[in-house]
């Protein structure tokens, strides 16, 4: 069984949700009959207003969530039925940025980004050349031995999204990565991403607020509002969206 | 090899954790060391409680009195009985002329009442002090033996025996529910400090659950965290066992108020209760980081 998992995860071809609900214990559908489908390599914006249901999607792509109804395809393997034990292996080949960047105090850059491939059992030397080569691709090499407190904070998004890619994931899910910074370090950390779905074909989703960088990148746009999906569209932009109805 | 280096690293993280979070891991460890201190109390105290009543039961006696004419062929037919009751653990014999002899050695004046009489005509009795194995059932037996007809009457304290030995059931039964209640206290107090400890770190196991840890990679650290917590909790409730009881047997002379209440003696004794401490500490430590993580592993 876990065999077959690592095999399908490994062939990540796309993703899909089919008519995928999640309705919360306490009544409040957070996504309804949502039919979505990405291709690998894709660079996919989720926005939205708050309370859209947009980090429930995204919950659901790493597990966090599982979804009420319908199904979700991350990779050929539908996680709603994957058992909570086998969880961990899903989360090794998805890289996760966070808006609040969850690093670990106590931690260096090197040993925050080295955290997970530590926890995985890999060799001492396996993972310098990985921890390295992931500080190198968003530019923090010389930061290494800092600790998050020394940091700005997009130096400390830059660790975090080192931390996602350094197991080479085939999929980069970022959860409101700009949210906490100003424009310009905002600018700087979507570049980074850019670069690296450009350079290795890792399928980015990543819900958004912030227009200015939604209108500038031109990636495909979808919009959900309450739960629903209203809007999808290549090289869409946030300001176009705001008079559709639900598709 | 995988497995491996996971365990060097979870012992590694667990080491640092107990010193990353010193004070945490000190207030864990006080409680422990409190709580083990009332366990090694209530151990001693049951055990030694315990051993008095058993002293006390070993000593009690069902002294036996043959007839007045008993013959040498008589004292050899009720031994041949005795042999065959089952809760007899020992006896011995005293023949009148020996006891004649014992107590004329005593007391002058009954050397001088007693010499009025030889051996044979001696106004006392051929007696057998007989042991049992279970007092419980001394009344049993002392009924099958006075049915004997070699036997005119017997002696064991008929009444009081049963009372003392109802008296220390109680003692026995009240010291070992102190004992396992002390054992229980210990354990949810010792497993809820550690799970303060472990409380602090939920954000750190959040995020090792989200990058793909395993739970068992989760678990393990968190797990030998709470053994060496524990583990060091022990050291001075074991110190105080095997010093403090030493000191306390050496300076009562291992007996108290009588030499009645003897003492356990402190070899083997407080190595056992140590080693008893250690089990509790670090095996409650383990628990407890055990229950924590396994809340904060909700997936």
């Amino acid at each position: 069984m876990c065999d077959i998992i690592i095999m399908v995860i490994n062939d990540m071809e796309f993703i899909s949700l089919k008519d995928c609900y999640k309705i919360y214990r306490n009544g409040v559908t957070a996504v309804a009959r949502l039919n979505l489908k990405i291709e690998k390599g894709e660079f996919v914006f989720v926005i939205g207003s708050s309370g859209s249901g947009k980090s429930s999607i995204i919950k659901m792509l790493y597990r966090e969530e599982k979804p009420s109804k319908g199904e979700v395809i991350v990779g050929g393997v539908n996680v709603a039925k994957l058992r909570d034990s086998k969880v961990y292996k899903l989360r090794r080949r998805i890289g996760i940025v966070f808006q609040d960047f969850k690093l670990l105090p106590n931690l260096n850059v090197y040993e925050n980004v080295a955290f997970p491939l530590e926890s995985f059992g890999l060799k001492k030397s396996e993972i310098k050349t990985k921890v390295h080569k992931a500080l190198d691709q968003v530019g923090l090499r010389e930061k290494y031995k800092s600790f998050p407190r020394e940091l700005s904070g997009g130096e400390q998004q830059r660790v975090c999204i080192a931390r996602a890619i350094v197991n080479e994931p085939k999929l980069l899910i970022c959860d409101e990565p700009t949210g906490n910074l100003d424009s310009d370090t905002a600018k700087e950390i979507m570049n980074v991403i850019e670069k690296i779905n450009k350079e290795t074909q890792t399928t980015v989703i990543m819900a958004t607020h912030a227009k200015e960088i939604v209108n500038r990148m031109k990636k495909r746009v979808v919009c959900i509002e309450n739960g629903v999906l209203v809007y999808d569209k290549e090289k869409g932009t946030y300001k176009t969206h705001e008079n559709t109805k639900a598709i | 090899m995988k497995i491996l280096r996971l365990f060097k690293t979870g012992i590694r993280d667990a080491f640092k954790g107990v010193f990353r979070n010193f004070s945490l891991s000190l207030a864990a460890i006080f409680s422990i060391v409190i709580t083990l201190l009332l366990v090694t109390a209530s151990i001693i105290l049951s055990a030694n409680l315990n051993n008095i009543t058993k002293q006390i039961e070993k000593d009690i006696t069902i002294v036996t009195f043959m007839q007045k004419d008993a013959t040498d062929k008589d004292v050899d037919s009720l031994k041949g009985k005795l042999e065959e009751v089952d809760n007899i653990a020992s006896f011995t014999y005293k023949s009148k002329a020996e006891i004649k002899k014992e107590i004329s050695n005593d007391s002058d004046v009954f050397n001088a009442l007693l010499s009025q009489f030889d051996d044979e005509s001696v106004p006392l009795k051929n007696v057998f002090h007989i042991k049992v194995i279970d007092v419980r059932y001394i009344n049993d037996t002392a009924k099958t033996i006075k049915g004997f007809e070699e036997v005119s009457a017997i002696q064991y304290g008929e009444g009081m025996v049963e009372q003392l030995v109802s008296v220390f059931s109680v003692i026995e039964k009240i010291t070992i529910g102190v004992v396992i209640a002390m054992i229980v206290v210990s354990a949810f107090l010792i497993s809820n400090t550690i799970k303060i400890t472990i409380y602090s770190r939920r954000t750190e196991i959040d995020i090792m659950r989200l990058v793909g840890t395993s739970n068992f990679a989760i678990r393990f650290p968190h797990l030998v965290e709470g053994f060496i917590i524990g583990a060091l909790g022990s050291i001075i409730p074991i110190l105080a066992t095997i010093y403090g009881y030493t000191i306390m047997y050496s300076n009562l002379d291992g007996y108290i108020f009588s030499k009645m209440f003897l003492l356990i003696k402190p070899y083997n004794f407080v190595y056992l209760i140590s080693f008893v401490l250690f089990i509790i500490g670090s095996l409650v430590g383990m628990i407890g980081s055990y229950r924590a993580v396994r809340k904060y592993l909700k997936i």
